[in-house]
C-alpha cells in the first residue's frame, strides 16, 4: 500500500506541509498524536506529530522540518508522488477539555504542532494567548492561521526582525505579569525552549504540558529508544506522550539524548543534498 | 542401511573468525547426502517420541523416511501438514529441549539432527517449489489475525489451510514480527521468512501492513467488518530495562531498539538510512538468545569487545545451546556470575563504564534455578561505550488498553483457558502476548491450536 502526497506546500525555506491521503490514520487522529512514516522502502522511520486531519477528506497533514537525509528525500516528493509508509495515528491525545484560559506557546517548526491545539482549545471557547517564536523574519511560519484562533497573539523573534525581539518566555512572562491567569501553558517547541517555559511556569505554579519528540523507531512501544525520565520515572514518549508534565520533565537528559546521532544525521542530510544534486 | 553412528551428521558452517565479520548465515546447511546419512540414523521408532516433544506436532519419523527414501519434496509435505514455517523451526528452535530430547538415539550418543533434517527439507523445497499451489476453497467465513509473528502466522495457516478467509494486521511496515525485527540475519536469513509469508500469501491468506490494532483500528470494528472471530498474537514487545542508575545514558540500548535497528532497519548495511552506533566495546547484560544475538550482530557491527554479563552461571544460560557455543567460537567474552549495578556516562552523556557486582549461587528459587547472591566487596567497572539490555520483554498493553473485556494478569498478559480462549467471546490469544517472552515454537503451537478452536466455534455457531 503507498500514501499519496495530496499537496505540498514550502511554508518557509526549511519547512514544507503536505497533506497526505491516509484515511483510516485520519479517522482515529486527534490533537497531539503521531505518526511514524517512511519515505522509501530500505528508509528511516521517522515520527511527525500530526498537524491537522480531515475525517471527510480521509486526510492527515503533517508539516515537518529539513533537518536531515530522511525530510530532505521526502521533501523533494511533490503532490501526486506516494509515500511508501504512514502509521497511525499514535501516542495519546493532548487534554483539552475543560481549559478555560490556556497561553499556547510555539517555538519554530513546534508552531506547526501548537496551531492544531490553539485551534481545538478555540473551538472548545477556551480564551488562548499564542506566543510563537521564530529565529527571524524568514523563518515565521502559520502566523495568519494562530491569529484566527487566538484572543491575543504575540510574535517573537530572536533578531527583532518579526515581532518583539527576544524569547517566548519573555512575553509568556509579560503576559503573566500584568495579570493574566491560565489554567494550563502549553508549549512545544525545541528541547531548550520547553525547558525554560516549564522553568518559568514552575516559578509561578502553573500547570505546563510540553510535546516531546525524541528518537524512536516503531512509536509503539517496542524499542524503548524514546525512553524519558518524568518525575524519577522512565516514560516511553511514544505510548505514555507525547505529551509530558513539563515540571516533571528532566530536559538535561532529553537534550543529551536528541543529540545520540546527530553526527549521522549531519552526513546523511549532506550525502541526501549531494545525490539530488547529481541526479539534476 | 541404518546409520550407527553415535554422532550426528557435521553439518558445515562459516569459520569463526570470519562469520564473526559478517551478517551471512552462519550455519550452511545438510546437502542431499548429508541429509540422507542423517536420516538413516532415525530408528522409526513406533511410538514416536520425538513428535510428543514437538509443540505443533511434525510427524518426525515421516518426513524424515521421505528424506531416506530421497522424496525431498515429500518430506516436506508432511512437515507442511502440522503448519507452516518449518524452514524457520529448522533454524531456531530449541531442539535440544524438544523433539531431540526425546530422542532414543539420545540415550546413547547424540540425538537424530532433526532440526537440521527439517531445515534440509524445507530449504529443498523453496528451491525446488512449483507455482502450482491449489488455492484452498473458500468456507465464506472472514477471520482477523492481529499480529504476524510466529503465533499470528501459525494460526493464519491453520484456518486457510481450514477455508477461512484471514487477514493479518501488522503495525510494522514488515510481515514476520520477531522473526524480522528480532532474530539477525546470520540466523535466519530474512529471505527465509519472506517465503514463508509468501507461501501463506500464495494460500489466500492477506496482510495488512502498518495497521496497528488498538490505534488505527479497534478490536471492536473488526467485528462490525465481518470478521467472526479475532486472534492475537501481538507478541511481548515491550523491552524490560533493569532498572539500575545510568539507562537514560547514550549508547545504551534496549536489546528490541537494538537489534530492530540492525535486523529490520538494516543499519548494518553500508548506506542505510537508520543509524546505529558502531561501538569499540560492548556489554551485552542477559542469557537468552536475544542476548546472544546482540552479542554477536555487535562483533559483526565491528566491535572489538564485546562481553556477555550473566547473573548466574553457564550451566543455567537460558539461550540455545549452539547459540552459545557460535558466539564464543566468535570470541564473545561470556562474564558469568555477574550483575550489573549501575551505568556510568562521561560528561556528554555517553556511557564509559558498566560497574558490577560478583555473585554466587545460593539456595533454588521458585523458578527451580539457583538464586544468585551477590558477593559483598566484589563491585568491578567493565570499560565500554555500548550497553545492550537484554533482560527480557513484557507483552505489549496496546490492545488491552483500547478494548473491553479482555482480561490480563499482573505481568499483562493475555489470560485465556487451555483453547487459547480469551475472557471475551470469539476473542482468542496466543504466543508471547500470553505467556511473555518465550520461543517461536511455542507460539507457533499457541496459534495453531488457537485455530482448531476458532474453527470448532465459528462451525458451532452456525448450527
Amino acid at each position: 500500500m503507498m500514501y499519496k502526497i495530496l499537496e505540498k506546500q514550502s511554508l518557509n525555506p526549511t519547512v514544507t506541509r503536505m497533506v497526505i491521503d491516509a484515511p483510516r490514520v485520519a479517522k482515529k487522529a486527534q490533537a497531539g498524536m503521531f505518526i511514524i512514516l517512511r519515505v522509501s522502502a530500505d528508509g528511516e522511520r521517522i515520527p511527525l506529530t500530526i498537524a491537522d486531519y480531515d475525517v471527510n477528506k480521509g486526510t492527515v497533514t503533517i508539516i515537518f522540518q529539513i533537518v536531515g537525509g530522511t525530510t530532505h528525500k521526502l521533501n523533494m516528493l511533490n503532490a501526486g508522488d506516494c509515500i511508501c509508509d504512514f502509521v497511525g495515528p499514535l501516542g495519546v491525545p493532548s487534554e483539552l477539555d475543560g481549559l478555560k484560559k490556556v497561553a499556547v506557546i510555539g517555538g519554530g517548526v513546534g508552531c506547526a504542532i501548537a496551531y492544531p491545539i490553539a485551534k481545538k482549545l478555540h473551538a472548545l471557547g477556551a480564551t488562548v494567548h499564542s506566543v510563537i517564536g521564530f529565529r527571524n523574519k524568514d523563518l515565521v511560519i502559520l502566523q495568519d492561521e494562530f491569529k484566527q484562533v487566538s484572543d491575543k497573539l504575540v510574535l517573537m523573534s530572536d533578531d527583532g526582525s518579526a515581532g518583539n525581539k527576544g524569547l517566548v518566555t519573555d512575553a509568556l512572562k509579560a503576559l503573566i505579569d500584568k495579570g493574566n491567569v491560565y489554567d494550563e501553558v502549553i508549549a512545544i517547541g525545541p528541547l531548550v525552549m520547553m525547558k525554560f517555559v516549564s522553568k518559568l511556569t514552575k516559578e509561578y505554579g502553573i500547570k505546563t504540558v510540553v510535546s516531546m519528540n525524541p528518537i524512536m523507531i516503531d512509536g509503539t512501544g517496542m524499542c524503548g529508544g524514546c525512553r524519558l525520565t518524568v518525575g524519577g520515572q522512565m516514560k516511553f514518549a511514544c505510548v505514555d506522550g507525547p505529551d509530558f508534565d513539563g515540571h516533571k520533565v528532566d530536559f538535561d537528559e532529553a537534550i543529551a539524548r536528541s543529540k545520540m546521532y546527530a553526527e549521522f544525521e549531519r552526513h546523511a542530510y549532506e550525502k541526501a543534498c549531494n545525490l539530488f544534486k547529481t541526479e539534476k | 542401511m541404518a546409520n550407527l553412528s553415535k554422532q550426528k551428521t557435521e553439518m558445515t558452517v562459516q569459520d569463526p573468525l570470519l562469520r564473526a565479520k559478517n551478517f551471512d548465515e552462519v550455519a550452511l546447511g545438510y546437502d542431499e547426502s548429508q541429509a540422507k546419512t542423517e536420516a538413516e540414523r532415525c530408528l522409526n521408532c513406533k511410538n514416536k517420541p520425538c513428535v510428543s516433544g514437538c509443540p505443533v506436532n511434525r510427524d518426525i519419523p515421516e518426513f524424515i523416511q521421505k528424506v531416506k527414501d530421497g522424496d525431498f519434496l515429500g518430506a516436506y509435505k508432511v512437515l507442511e501438514k502440522s503448519g507452516p514455517l518449518a524452514a524457520v523451526c529448522g533454524r531456531v528452535c530449541p531442539q535440544e529441549t524438544q523433539c531431540e530430547c526425546k530422542c532414543v538415539r539420545g540415550r546413547n550418543g547424540e540425538p537424530v539432527a532433526i532440526g537440521r533434517l527439517e531445515r534440509f527439507a524445507a530449504d529443498y523445497f523453496s528451491a525446488h517449489k512449483s507455482e502450482d499451489k491449489s488455492k484452498i476453497v473458500s468456507n465464506g467465513h472472514k477471520v482477523a489475525v492481529v499480529g504476524s509473528g510466529p503465533a499470528g502466522l501459525s494460526c493464519a495457516g491453520e484456518l486457510c489451510s481450514r477455508g477461512y478467509e484471514v487477514t493479518v494486521f501488522e503495525a510494522l511496515h514488515l510481515a514476520g514480527g520477531v522473526l524480522v525485527y528480532g532474530i539477525p540475519e546470520f540466523r535466519l536469513p530474512k529471505k527465509i521468512v519472506e517465503s514463508e509469508i509468501d507461501n501463506l500469501k500464495s494460500l489466500g491468506v492477506k496482510f495488512e501492513l502498518n495497521t496497528v490494532i488498538g490505534k488505527t483500528v479497534f478490536v471492536d470494528e473488526l467485528f462490525d467488518d465481518g470478521y467472526e472471530a479475532v486472534f492475537i498474537g501481538s507478541g511481548a514487545g515491550l523491552p524490560n530495562f533493569m532498572k539500575i542508575k545510568g539507562e537514560e545514558l547514550n549508547g545504551v540500548y534496549s536489546a528490541n531498539e537494538f537489534l530492530t535497528r540492525v535486523n529490520l532497519m538494516k543499519a548494518y548495511l553500508d548506506g542505510a538510512d537508520t543509524p546505529i552506533k558502531r561501538s569499540k566495546s560492548v556489554v551485552v547484560v542477559g542469557g537468552g538468545n536475544v542476548a546472544m544475538d546482540a552479542a554477536r550482530s555487535a562483533l559483526r557491527l565491528g566491535a572489538e569487545r564485546v562481553m556477555l554479563v550473566y547473573r548466574r552461571s553457564e550451566q543455567e544460560l537460558p539461550a540455545r545451546k549452539e547459540e552459545v557455543e557460535h558466539a564464543k567460537e566468535e570470541g564473545v567474552e561470556f562474564i558469568m556470575l555477574t550483575a550489573p549495578l549501575e551505568a556510568l556516562g562521561d560528561e556528554q552523556k555517553n556511557v564509559r563504564a558498566l560497574k558490577c557486582q560478583k555473585m554466587e549461587l545460593g539456595e533454588p528459587d521458585g523458578s527451580g534455578r539457583r538464586r544468585p547472591v551477590p558477593i559483598p566487596n566484589s563491585e568491578f567497572e567493565l570499560e565500554t561505550d555500548t550497553v545492550i539490555v537484554a533482560v527480557g520483554t513484557s507483552p505489549n498493553p496496546l490492545i488491552k488498553n483500547t478494548t473491553t473485556g479482555i482480561d490480563v494478569n499482573r505481568w499483562g498478559g493475555i489470560i485465556t483457558d487451555e483453547s487459547g480462549k480469551t475472557t471475551r467471546d470469539m476473542v482468542y490469544a496466543g504466543g508471547d502476548a500470553v505467556t511473555g517472552a518465550a520461543t517461536v515454537i511455542l507460539a507457533m503451537g499457541a496459534g495453531k491450536s488457537a485455530a482448531q478452536q476458532i474453527d470448532s466455534a465459528i462451525k458451532a455457531k452456525k448450527k
